[in-house]
């Protein structure tokens, strides 16, 4: 099981085994996450460092509980209110967290190619929790995890992705991993969201809700960024809303037991009607508990443990 | 000064269409028949077998940061990169700090260049003052004090109205506007070509519609106006053919082309490298083919390097945050010679004029030709000789390069200025 990256910075650079040899590490943590004592010792002694350029609540905490679980020390730092404000790089900025001693740097930051950026700059572990619009990749591997364990294997299912897809780091993501595991993508969503070029990922392009729904067994919903959106993407969140939200209707066009997810935070009533996000098709919640083993998976990985050492214990 | 006797180089002078193997003279910083004999015996000799001989290479669009960000590059060091690169004229762009918008900042960069250059510059002023898109800058006075274009150098005149009037009046002075064409309400905050490639990086577009718009409304301004407008750092595929079809009709609209642009497709920007960001972006195969293909037929009528230096820590940055631009001087010619030359797109003497006389005839500058009587500005090169470009080792004070570390073909091996050597082949001899 082959685990030889000290970084986790996309999945487009990933391979299926390493995809896998993630997998088995984050069954095994699941495991320990079960225990009466849900905490191991893989990182004690090491500084994980949570640098976050951009507002996230979710990702920032489940790295923090993933690092704590591993038994990490952790510092998180909301760069917002940071020299960085005051005009110092990203390159300084992070080449002074080294000489502090951090061990492990996980960073969410608003430039795509950033974390790669910092990445080549460093020689400790750099995790990408989220690079612009470009990656975001513990996020696709928590969803394909949950996919994998409501349906074995992704080999084969028919799987749509629907919403802001041009500026979602999510989708991207989730593309590149949807697809080296076998399944078929459909993205969904207006045409301004949804450019054509993305038919060139090997993916299915629809603006058509309905059809793109039909015999679907999971569909993704992103969060539609209507903070990041000029008015011109599309008209209004009650137009998008009335075109391309799910609700109980439409929930009928995909398949029978085909299941919801969303990576959050949930717009209730725009993406998705309230009483979908907690229906029992929805995986919502089961996709953040997922994150944590996930993302103690590529923490322990990058920093050079093995898949085996976890499954053994 | 004495007398220089280039002997037996491959003398091509594309104005001339001259191309034979033979010897060129220079009396009094010009071009000479051959002189006396007692002239000769105490002229320099330069030995130029294997070299060709051409005209000294014109550059219609370069920064060089003064006054105002000499952090960058000063006139000192960019004409220093245009020598080593065969240059030895340069028309400077009036994006500094404060801007080209008066008749005193061109006395200033008049005085720098006075002291510092060891190449012609031929300044430019503002179409706009400050730059700013909002009123005229005093184009008379501007062309009095002896500007040979006007242009927002880098920024684009957004108000159709206004850029009207700015053709209009310039056109009474006979000065040609230069235009960086690009329509903002397409171009927002985009930072790469839109297209496959930003699609999958996640950077924001800037789509090739952008410059078509521009380059659609200045054919129809120079349409209805007869003013000459030239159109900088062609890059698309649809503005080539708006241009191919205006130049049919006859408008008075010409058009230049960069290097990167002929060598270079997004696909670069994969790797992050802030060093191919550049405005506008590099673009798709099939655009780069396109722009080939017009500068074979003469839709496009010269190269230009739109050399924009910039400080290693300013280009140090995240993608998103870094500025646009690359340098250009010390590499056009091996980027020509192998885009045009090596691959058989046009014959050697019809490269170098996209370097010589066209970009001079574009601005009605007297540079870019061997004739009997012509300023005396010569470039010696080694059609032949490989070279790699290093980081820190330009000429230029920036090293902000999309060829570090790659092996060019083509190298400068003397740069004469007015009959006077200003570059050995490895150093600037400037006093």
């Amino acid at each position: 099981m082959p685990w030889n990256r000290k970084d986790l910075i996309t999945i487009e650079e990933l391979s299926v085994d390493e995809i896998n040899t993630l997998f088995e590490t984050a069954d095994a943590f699941k495991k320990v996450l079960g225990r009466k004592t849900a905490k191991t010792p893989a990182l004690r002694g090491k500084h994980v460092v949570n640098l976050f350029f951009e507002p996230s609540t979710r990702t920032r905490v489940a790295f923090e509980m993933a690092a704590k679980r591993l038994s990490a020390d952790v510092t998180s730092l909301d760069m917002k209110t940071s020299s960085a404000t005051k005009g110092e790089t990203l390159r300084d900025t992070v080449e002074n967290i080294r000489a502090l001693a951090a061990d492990i740097i996980i960073i969410r930051h608003s430039a795509p190619g950033s974390a790669g950026y910092i990445a080549k700059i460093l020689d400790i572990p750099v995790l990408n929790a989220g690079d612009g619009a470009h990656e975001h990749p513990t996020q696709a591997l928590l969803d394909c995890f949950t996919l994998r364990e409501k349906f074995g294997s992704l080999e084969g299912r028919k799987i749509a992705i629907l919403g802001d897809i041009l500026y979602s780091r999510v989708a991207r993501s989730n593309i590149w991993a949807m697809k080296k595991l076998g399944a078929e993508v459909t993205l969904v969503g207006p045409s301004t969201l949804v450019p054509h070029e993305f038919e060139q990922f090997g993916v299915h392009v629809s603006h058509n809700l309905k059809s793109a729904l039909a015999d679907k067994d999971a569909v993704m919903l992103l969060r539609i960024q209507h903070e990041r959106q000029n008015a011109s993407a599309f008209p209004s969140l009650n137009e998008y809303t009335s075109m391309f939200g799910l609700n109980k209707e439409r929930l009928a066009w995909l398949k029978k037991d085909a299941i919801i997810m969303h990576p959050g935070p949930i717009n209730r009533g725009v993406e998705i009607d309230s009483e979908l996000a907690d229906s029992e098709q929805s995986v919502i919640l089961e996709q953040v508990t997922n994150g944590l083993a996930v993302r103690m998976a590529g923490l322990y990985l990058c920093n050079g443990g093995s898949a085996e050492a976890v499954v053994t214990k | 000064m004495p007398a220089t006797w280039i002997k037996n180089g491959r003398i091509i002078d594309p104005k001339n269409n001259r191309d034979e193997t033979g010897d060129l003279f220079i009396v009094d910083g010009k071009i000479s028949a051959r002189p006396a004999q007692d002239i000769l015996d105490t002229a320099e000799v330069i030995d130029a077998s294997g070299l060709v001989v051409c005209p000294g290479l014109v550059d219609l669009h370069v920064h060089f940061r003064v006054p105002g960000q000499s952090h960058k590059e000063t006139i000192r060091s960019g004409t220093s990169a245009a020598a080593a690169g065969g240059f030895t004229s340069v028309v400077c762009m009036p994006n500094t700090s404060p801007a080209v918008d008066s008749a005193g900042t061109v006395q200033l960069i008049k005085d720098v260049v006075h002291r510092e250059a060891v190449v012609n510059v031929f300044p430019t002023g503002t179409i706009t003052v400050g730059r700013e898109g909002e009123a005229l800058a005093p184009t008379g006075s501007l062309a009095s004090s002896g500007i040979v274009a006007i242009t927002d150098g880098g920024k684009c005149v957004q108000n159709a109205g206004l850029m009207r009037r700015a053709v209009q009046y310039a056109h009474m002075f006979d000065i040609p506007v230069i235009d960086h064409c690009q329509d903002y309400s397409l171009s927002g905050d985009g930072v790469m070509n839109e297209g496959l490639v930003s699609a999958k990086l996640g950077l924001r577009g800037l789509p090739k519609a952008a410059e078509d718009m521009i380059v659609s409304r200045d054919v129809i301004l120079s349409t209805h106006t007869g003013a000459h407008i030239h159109l900088q750092h062609v890059s698309s595929k649809t503005a080539v053919e708006i241009i191919r079809r205006a130049k049919a009709r006859g408008i008075n609209v010409t058009a230049e082309v960069t290097p990167h642009h002929i060598s270079l497709t997004d696909a670069e920007v994969e790797s992050f490298n802030t060093n191919f960001k550049m405005n506008p972006p590099l673009r798709s195969e099939e655009d780069r083919i396109a722009l080939l293909q017009a500068l074979e037929d003469g839709t496009i009528d010269c190269i230009a390097t739109g050399h924009a230096p910039h400080t290693d820590y300013e280009k140090d940055v995240e993608f998103d945050y870094a500025p646009f631009g690359v340098i250009g001087l010390e590499t056009a010619l091996s980027l020509t010679l192998a885009q045009l030359y090596r691959s058989e797109r046009l014959s050697l003497i019809g490269a170098l004029s996209l370097l010589t006389h066209r970009p001079a005839e574009i601005l009605k500058l007297k540079k870019g030709t061997l004739s009997e009587g012509a300023d005396a500005d010569v470039t010696l090169f080694d059609l032949d000789e490989t070279w790699v470009p290093q980081d820190k080792k330009f000429f230029s004070k920036s090293s902000n390069s999309p060829w570090i570390g790659q092996e060019l073909t083509g190298k400068v091996k003397t740069t004469i200025v007015a009959g006077r050597v200003v570059f050995d082949g490895t150093r600037i001899l400037a006093d």
